[in-house]
């Protein structure tokens, strides 16, 4: 099916329709990032977490998972702090 | 191999039981046997569109329950001998619904049916999660308005993460259908326009259905648009879509503003 044939049946140009589509845009934005996966996130934290944790020392709340999402790709952003002491062996 | 379709949309009013009818006619009159489910626990009106809201004696809470077999509770449509119902319960809650429950009753429709097309009621609490909990697709149904569009697009992200096909790491394939749509608002920018509504969503188009006096004469009198008036645009519409759910290739009509010929005479007199 061709975009271009039903765009000739939309008038974008100074109507509520066009007001619509903005205003929709930004709230599902908004909307994906909370309501998209909720325990996604939580998810990945506490498994990166418990990963970590086997072979190095951490502040739990010194690790920050955050998904940044794009239009065509999304990002995951893993950030933790490791304390300067020597590592921990691995039992 | 049985398909389900759950035919859901998060708003109320948008014509999810209207599309279910009318999806779940055409698909039997092309020789699929077809079951239309109601998951509207206690406010069911699939059993009204369809016209066989005085045959119901069970219903799918009594097959949950182990209270009726399923053979007891499927109502056989009066005009086609492969369309059948299953009712919803007009008297229990949907609490009444267990998870494994419905499973075990999908799972025994799959074996005996093409198509097992649930109705979902609107919100997205326990009817409508486990309408949707066990398909293999999706008919999103949507206005081209903006409480329609977001309710959608929540629906969609519950399609992707709260079913049994996303919890295997496999996906529910997804289409929208454009219901009531106005061509005359559309062409006047009062309405979305529908590539807005796709690129909002971001999920491939089924149909588009126009807003018309025939589905409502079709509902009134308790039969499935593609039956009661076949050659309406309304049943067009819906029997194209239907066509692309078997895969068909169908190019996608956009329904045109119907101008009489006085309507036409009298806009020109008032511009």
């Amino acid at each position: 099916m061709s975009m271009g044939f039903l765009r000739l049946f939309s008038s974008r140009n100074s109507s509520t329709a066009a007001v619509a589509r903005e205003r929709l845009q930004i709230l599902l934005a908004h909307e994906r990032g909370l309501v998209g996966q909720p325990d996604l996130l939580v998810r990945l934290r506490e498994e990166i977490l418990a990963v970590v944790s086997r072979h190095v020392t951490l502040d739990p709340d010194k690790v920050v998972v955050r998904m940044e999402k794009g239009k065509h790709v999304s990002t995951l952003e893993v950030d933790i702090e490791l304390p300067n002491e020597p590592l921990r062996a691995a039992s | 191999m049985a398909k389900v379709l759950v035919v859901t949309s998060g708003k109320g009013g948008v014509g999810k039981t209207t599309s279910t009818a009318a999806i779940g006619a055409a698909l039997a009159q092309s020789g699929q046997k077809v079951v239309v489910v109601d998951f509207d626990v206690g406010l069911r009106n699939l059993d009204l569109v369809m016209g066989a809201e005085r045959r119901v004696v069970f219903d799918l809470i009594n097959v949950v329950q182990g209270v009726a077999k399923l053979s007891q509770a499927l109502i056989r449509d009066k005009r086609l001998e492969n369309l059948w119902l299953l009712p919803a319960s007009q008297t229990r809650d949907k609490d009444a619904l267990t998870d494994e429950g419905v499973g075990r009753v999908i799972d025994e429709l799959r074996q005996s049916f093409d198509w097992v097309i649930c109705d979902s009621p609107a919100g997205i609490e326990r009817g409508a999660t486990l309408a949707m909990r066990y398909a293999d697709e999706a008919v999103i149904v949507t206005n081209p308005e903006v409480s329609s569009v977001r309710d959608s697009d929540r629906i969609i992200g519950m399609l992707d993460s709260k079913t049994v096909k996303a919890e295997k790491g496999e996906r529910v394939t997804k289409h929208i259908l454009i219901t009531r749509f106005d061509a005359a608002r559309a062409a006047r920018g009062e309405m979305l326009a529908i590539e807005d509504v796709l690129e909002i969503l971001a999920t491939p188009l089924l149909g588009i259905i126009p807003e018309s006096q025939d589905v409502l004469r079709a509902s009134n009198v308790g039969c499935p648009v593609v039956l009661n008036g076949p050659s309406t645009s309304a049943a067009r519409a819906y029997m194209d879509a239907t066509k692309r759910l078997l895969g068909e290739t169908v190019t996608m009509k956009v329904p045109a503003e119907r101008k009489g010929l006085m309507k036409l005479l009298l806009r020109r007199r008032a511009a």
